[in-house]
């Protein structure tokens, strides 16, 4: 990852590819979502859980890494990316600290998310309505 | 020996209750159908300007109430019975207007068929002299049903191409002994069909064989040719289940003609984003208190057999991965 | 009547029935919902880019800019919930706009403005994570499982 995003990578063109790749492998994994709904008829909260199983599994396996490496944005953002991120950290945190790590790191990448969608989403709910 | 009752399943009452008034009230999305002149009350706020939307659709069961009453200008005090049903737990709504009403009260399920149930109920009271007047309500909310048996408003899902929007809105029908114009003449409840569908997304093909059933009993018990009806109209199928259901009669040797129509596709017909068809209680009850009855009072509609459809699920029986029992109530309405 | 507990009508009618139904029922429109949340899913995901080239611009390392970049699109996510605009999102989009992290946002968001009218301790704090609490569940039980093994393996 680190190579992915040092400075000699700034530059425009850089950039420029960065984003339609991005915009591919996103694409392209949500397409695999809306086929899990429409073909195999799945209802989307199961969906939404293989993706971050399969995410977190594929982390393992060190494929996730260089999907992320390859696809930044593209492979983080959609929910695998999610259990990406908790495999990772909780990884990272457990080198790091021991049996302590692997608990904590879970949260080390999506912490940060989860607070914020607690905080405001229940600020939202305060001032905003359902509407049908 | 029970001697209003003919064939398997039919009810002929002895001297035909007639339909005395109607109220009907309808929410945002209704109004833009083509039925919305058919009427009393269009609501621009599916809200009613209440806090909760269980509250708003209690405005909405009470409203068709008062209108029904006032029309005939009854008095609360003079309605024997309140029949009435929904499609929340513990059939909530039909209780709060059944406390405000102060009626003895009769609380109904038969999920989007309670139209007809409670108005089968309120005909056999009066046919039967235990009643002079009986009055039958159905009500059914976009957002309380979702809330109950889907997702929270704001989730983002997608429609399938089977999916059915419920409709906002309430009927309310005073049956009495005379005066009006609409008999009630025979009805035919109708029996628990599961034919195994299991996707909530697909009330239509769920219920289809439901309202074959009905048809084919009520036709059979009445010695009636499909024909014989100028509208035979069910609840709430949608465009894919009415498809189904027409094959489906076809098979039994019974075709529908043109007279047949769905109250789901007739609801909703041309609105944006209401899938294929409305469904609901108050679907069913829009089309027959709204659209059907006044139809019949300007003798339009000389005769009518109506099929409020029901999927009698539950959120919990769907979760645990079982099917959907589903039921058709039927009722024919003469002049 | 038939037995008690036995099914009135028999499996081989439903499978019947199941099949002439589904030869009724309209397939939805794959290409269509597939080029949708293609094209929607992968606009989000670049919109995501823009946010972690600036957070790397700004001077974070990759992985620095991971938690904020998610952060974020959960905010923006929660946003277009409040204004009503993520639902529509979602019908038009269907798996792009679910699979997205904006997604698991707006199921939080969605949750939060639905359930707050049974109350905000046993309404809103209780189903906050009605639909995105398995999503957490199952992340954080796979996730560290996965962790654990490549970690005792590896060290």
């Amino acid at each position: 990852m680190q190579s992915r995003f040092s400075s000699e990578w700034h530059e425009q063109e850089g950039r420029c590819l960065d984003y339609v790749i991005a915009f591919l492998v996103g694409g392209a994994i949500c397409a695999i979502g809306q086929a899990l709904l429409d073909l195999a008829k799945m209802p989307p909260a199961h969906m939404l859980v293989l993706f971050v199983v399969i995410g977190a599994i594929l982390s393992g396996f060190g494929v996730y890494d260089r999907l992320v490496e390859f696809a930044g944005a593209g492979a983080l953002v959609p929910v695998s990316g999610f259990g990406h991120s908790i495999s990772r950290g909780s990884l990272l945190e457990a080198r790091r600290l021991g049996v302590i790590g692997l608990f904590t790191g879970a949260f080390e990448f999506t912490g940060l998310g989860v607070a914020i969608a607690v905080f405001f989403s229940a600020l939202i709910a305060l001032v905003a309505n359902p509407r049908t | 020996m029970a001697t209003r009752r003919i064939g398997k399943s039919t009810v002929r009452f002895a001297t035909p209750p007639v339909i005395v008034s109607a109220g009907t009230v309808a929410g945002p999305m209704e109004s833009r159908g083509p039925m919305a002149r058919w009427f009393d009350e269009v609501v621009p706020d599916d809200m009613f300007g209440e806090r909760t939307a269980e509250k708003a659709e209690r405005r909405f069961m009470g409203d068709a109430v008062k209108i029904a009453l006032r029309q005939a200008a009854i008095q609360p005090e003079q309605v024997d019975y309140f029949i009435a049903g929904d499609l929340l737990n513990q059939i909530v709504t039909a209780s709060f207007v059944a406390e405000d009403l102060g009626a003895p009260f009769i609380g109904v399920y038969g999920a989007c068929s309670t139209s007809v149930q409670s108005l089968t109920l309120a005909s056999s009271l009066v046919d039967a002299g235990f009643a002079d007047l009986a009055l039958a309500a159905t009500s059914s909310h976009y957002q309380t049903a979702e809330r109950q048996f889907r997702y929270p408003i704001e989730l983002n899902i997608q429609r399938k191409s089977t999916s059915q929007y419920t409709a906002t809105g309430a009927g309310a029908v005073l049956v009495g002994k005379s005066g009006g114009k609409v008999r009630i003449t025979e009805a035919t409840p109708g029996r628990v069909i599961d034919m195994g569908v299991k996707d909530p997304n697909q009330m239509g093909p769920a219920m289809a064989p439901a309202a074959a059933d009905t048809i084919f009993n009520h036709l059979a018990d009445t010695g009636r040719d499909p024909a014989f009806y100028d509208v035979i109209i069910t609840g709430d199928l949608g465009s894919v289940g009415s498809e189904i259901l027409l094959e489906l009669m076809q098979r039994r040797g019974v075709p529908l003609g043109s007279n047949y129509a769905d109250g789901g596709v007739m609801l909703f017909k041309g609105v944006r984003g209401t899938g294929v068809g409305g469904s609901g209680c108050a679907c069913s009850a829009l089309i027959m208190e709204g659209f059907v009855w006044k139809k019949m009072c300007n003798s339009e509609i000389k005769s009518a057999l109506i099929v409020a459809t029901g999927a009698l699920l539950s959120s919990l029986t769907w979760q645990q991965g079982e099917s959907v029992p589903c039921i058709a109530n039927a009722i024919a309405l003469q002049l | 009547m038939a037995e008690p507990g036995a099914k009135r009508h028999k499996s081989d009618d439903r499978a019947k029935y199941q099949k002439l139904a589904s030869s009724i029922v309209p397939r939805p429109p794959l290409a269509r919902n597939l080029a949708v949340a293609f094209v929607v899913g992968g606009l989000i995901c670049t919109v995501g880019q823009a946010v972690m080239n600036a957070f790397i611009a700004s001077g974070m390392t990759g992985d620095e800019a991971v938690g904020p970049t998610l952060a974020t699109m959960i905010l923006a996510g929660v946003v277009l919930t409040g204004l009503s605009i993520y639902h529509h999102v979602g019908e038009f989009a269907g798996a792009g706009a679910a699979v997205p992290i904006t997604g698991f946002a707006n199921t939080i968001a969605a949750a939060a403005m639905d359930f707050k009218r049974e109350g905000y301790i046993l309404g809103m704090g209780a189903k906050m994570f009605v639909i995105a609490g398995p999503v957490l569940v199952y992340g954080i039980l796979s996730g560290v499982t996965v962790a654990l093994i490549k970690w005792l393996s590896r060290g």
